[in-house]
């Protein structure tokens, strides 16, 4: 019954949808006012529809309702709860049911605080936001429906891949999503913005929130998925330039450069149709990670839907969003026009590389990605684009755009200063320099790169650390004075600083952890001791261990650096009750430096047993910097300026700089 | 259950089965015996990173489980001990497997929007930038000079609220 109601909610949600893709739409064409007030309670019901929905499926994954086709393939009563729930999106149906679910939310969002938006742009917003909605949830009605029954239901579950039985998974796909479909409000707002013809500073003041906050999601959701691939498929490595991987990495390059291209509009008024297309391009590559990831054209650990009708279906979903908006843009694109003039050396010259640097890696990682599928297809001909590529490719794109992320923020809008820049940098040079020759003179081979490697990340901290402590002037006049100046600083500066510094840990963390690792593979039997990076290892034994759903065989390390003992590790090898499957969970111990990662294997049936022993130092430095990040864009979300909200358009049409200051006031 | 029905969910257990299992398909967490010579090892590690897994997803040889990849993992171990610089093992291996088994793909006549593709890209992109950056060079208002009303108008207001929007 709860089943059926979660369905017929479905349903009603998709009927929803195409009412609030189409009325407000041509309401606000054609100015009957009516029309545009129905996407309010729209959205807001519709959102309320899918959630009965969602709960309902929860309600029978969490119940063990195998009569559910989705729920018997998925699930198993012997789960913990934890699982079963995150069951619900780690598969192919529920995933889209959760993607949905975001997107009504994000919806329901701007139609609840929307307040300060023109009636007719929050109109024409949530239009094009139904629409993608509508899209959606015709597929999963048609193709995919979660809902479906079984009869007659089978006593048991098939149980969930015990890979993805794992805490940082289970919350990866929400995070993720929250990114993938919080761009989708970017693209909302620029079709909307491209069907009104209008693109102004207040324009970008709404985006934006929205925009930062889903980056800050998909970085996390990034940063999640890697951390696990790190401690859970036993081979230290983190990133694997996966297809998989790049498809959440492509929108978060565009994304990156989205954010601060936004700023150039919200600011100067300039690069307006550049950021449209951005926001376009960004939201395109959500759903082509989307494609790539659920229509079984890559296969992976991530693709749940092998069935290629619905494949064609998401594809040409693809070509019509991304085909519709781009011929929308070719048509109104020309009518923008830019305002705010300026310098090559200055704020908006330094976010223009920016953005060429990271849309450039972006489409890198685009093309090496597609490119063995293109070629396939063409001409039958099968290569391999792996690591080796990316880091010859993407690496060199990177780098300058580090060095510029160091000086960009101190340049001033419309004509910056670089010679004065650089001179307010000096000490950020010289911890930078001091940094690369202590590398290069204390750590045991140290590669060219590597040293350069170190010199990018260090430079990134200590810029935007300096630039802090210059703008509050930290020891330079008293106290109070830094005290007030550090008081003013808007959020979003504290935001700048954070996230910068955040990417330069995160720098640090693979640099390092890649060119100083230490690694041991052998066989060991109980009693032997085996040194790893200044640290033993002793290996005591082995331990049989039941879990929840699940047989351990645990191996026991003592772990002493210099004879004193500093930790008692447990890597285990679990073997799943269903599906029956072999998993690997790394034991991994993080000191001040470095992470202690240890991982049993197999015996080899004379008393020994294959272990793999790493130290891995600043590793955990990663997602350390990658949190940071994220803690950034939500401290700049938090700046009052965007909690205050826009400025009215009134104002804005005026000038954008009469608009900011009116902002500022507020 | 209808024997079509039956069928389904064992076709789908057994797609999910094959495409779920990738990165550690039950396969054994081994250990191979490495190179007595530590010098070799390192040449042999750094190239199996270079080689793909034929049977896994986009692992290399050197990150897999898989039975095939051990297999390769020794072959690459005998090539260098036979001698090979890293350069005739990679040709070995790839004449006996194709270009598909190579993470690095070699530059050719297949391969050349991919690994022109990004520079070409950069300097694209940066052109369509100068032509953009050029255009103000030509304004009067970029030639410094007192600040306009408009910017004083503001500087106030700035200056009476102790605000820095910037």
């Amino acid at each position: 019954m709860i089943v059926e109601v979660g369905h017929y909610a479905l349903i009603l949600a998709l009927a929803l949808s195409i009412i609030q893709g189409v009325l407000p739409l041509i309401g606000a064409q054609l100015g009957y006012d009516s029309w545009v007030a129905v996407a309010r309670p729209v959205a807001i019901i519709q959102f309320g529809f899918v959630s009965i929905s969602f709960a309902a499926l929860t309600c029978a994954y969490v119940g063990s309702d195998f009569s559910v086709l989705n729920v018997a393939m998925n699930s198993h009563s012997a789960k913990p709860l934890l699982y079963k729930v995150s069951g619900v999106w780690g598969n192919h149906e529920g995933s889209l049911l959760l993607w949905v679910l975001i997107l009504t939310l994000f919806a329901a969002t701007v139609a609840v605080f929307g307040g300060n938006l023109p009636p007719d742009l929050r109109a024409r917003v949530l239009s094009v936001q139904a629409l993608i909605g509508a899209g959606f949830l015709l597929f999963m009605l048609l193709a995919s429906n979660p809902f479906e029954r079984l009869v007659p239901a089978p006593l048991e579950g098939q149980g969930l891949n015990p890979l993805l039985q794992d805490p940082g998974l289970a919350f990866h796909p929400p995070f993720l999503y929250l990114g993938y479909v919080g761009f989708s409000m970017a693209f909302s707002f620029a079709v909307a913005a491209l069907i009104e013809g209008r693109v102004d500073a207040a324009w970008a003041r709404w985006v934006r929130p929205w925009t930062l906050a889903a980056w800050c999601f998909l970085t996390l959701g990034i940063a999640l998925g890697s951390w696990w691939a790190y401690y859970e498929l036993g081979w230290g490595g983190f990133w694997f330039w996966d297809p998989v991987e790049n498809a959440s990495l492509m929108p978060w390059l565009a994304g990156t450069a989205l954010l601060h291209t936004a700023l150039v509009v919200e600011k100067r008024d300039a690069l307006k149709s550049w950021t449209i297309l951005l926001a376009i391009l960004t939201f395109s590559l959500s759903l082509l990670g989307t494609f790539l990831v659920r229509s079984g054209v890559l296969t992976s650990v991530h693709a749940f839907a092998t069935d290629p009708a619905r494949g064609v279906f998401i594809l040409m979903f693809l070509v019509l969003v991304v085909g519709g908006s781009l011929t929308l843009f070719a048509i109104r694109a020309p009518g923008l026009k830019s305002g705010g003039l300026f310098a090559p050396v200055s704020r908006e010259g330094a976010l223009i590389l920016n953005n060429l640097l990271l849309t450039t890696a972006c489409a890198t990682v685009l093309l090496g990605t597609l490119y063995p599928l293109f070629l396939d297809a063409l001409t039958g001909e099968k290569v391999s684009v792996g690591p080796p590529y990316f880091h010859a490719t993407f690496v060199p794109l990177m780098a300058p755009a580090i060095v510029a992320a160091g000086i960009g923020p101190l340049l001033a809008w419309k004509r910056g200063d670089l010679v004065g820049a650089l001179g307010r940098l000096r000490a950020a040079l010289a911890v930078t320099v001091a940094v690369a020759l202590a590398t290069l003179v204390f750590a045991a081979e140290a590669p060219v790169l590597a040293v350069s490697g170190v010199a990018l990340g260090t430079w990134l901290v200590a810029a935007s650390l300096g630039d802090f402590v210059e703008r509050i002037r930290l020891f330079r006049g008293p106290f109070g004075e830094t005290r007030r100046r550090a008081k003013h600083l808007p959020r979003a500066a504290y935001g700048v600083t954070i996230a910068h510094a955040g990417a330069g840990i995160a720098v640090l963390g693979i640099v390092v952890s890649a060119t100083w690792e230490s690694e041991r593979l052998q066989v060991v039997k109980v009693g032997d001791s085996v040194p790893v990076g200044g640290y033993e290892f002793t290996f005591r034994g082995i331990q049989d261990a039941r879990g929840a759903n699940y047989n351990a065989v645990r191996g026991i390390f003592d772990v002493t650096r210099g004879g004193d003992p500093v930790a008692v590790m447990t890597p285990e090898t679990r073997v799943y009750d269903t599906p029956r499957q072999t998993t690997t969970e790394a034991a991994i111990r993080p000191t001040p430096t470095a992470d202690l990662y240890a991982v049993i294997g197999d015996p080899n049936g004379a008393g020994g047993w294959a272990t793999r022993l790493y130290h891995k130092p600043l590793v955990h430095w990663i997602w350390f910097g990658a949190i940071l990040m994220a803690v950034g864009g939500f401290v700049s979300l938090s700046d009052r300026r965007h909690r205050v909200g826009a400025p009215r358009r009134r104002t804005a049409r005026v000038g954008t700089r009469a608009g900011t200051s009116q902002a500022a006031k507020a | 259950m209808t024997r079509d029905l039956r069928r389904f969910l064992l076709s789908v257990a057994a797609a999910c089965a094959v495409s779920l299992a990738v990165p550690s398909p039950g396969a054994a967490i081994g250990v191979d015996r490495p190179l007595p010579d530590p010098i070799l090892e390192a040449r042999a590690r750094a190239i199996h990173k270079q080689l793909r897994c034929l049977v896994c997803q986009n692992q290399s040889i050197d990150d897999s489980n898989a039975g095939l990849a051990r297999d390769l993992r020794v072959l690459v171990r005998e090539r260098i001990t036979l001698g090979d610089s890293d350069g005739e093992v990679l040709d070995f291996i790839a004449g006996r497997y194709g270009d598909w088994v190579l993470l690095k793909p070699p530059l050719d006549v297949r391969t050349l929007v991919l690994w022109l593709g990004p520079a070409a890209l950069l300097l694209m992109g940066a052109g369509l930038a100068v032509t953009v950056l050029r255009r103000p060079r030509a304004d009067p208002e970029l030639a410094s000079g007192p600040l306009t009303t408009e910017e004083r108008a503001r500087l106030e207001t700035l200056l009476e609220h102790g605000e820095n929007t910037s």
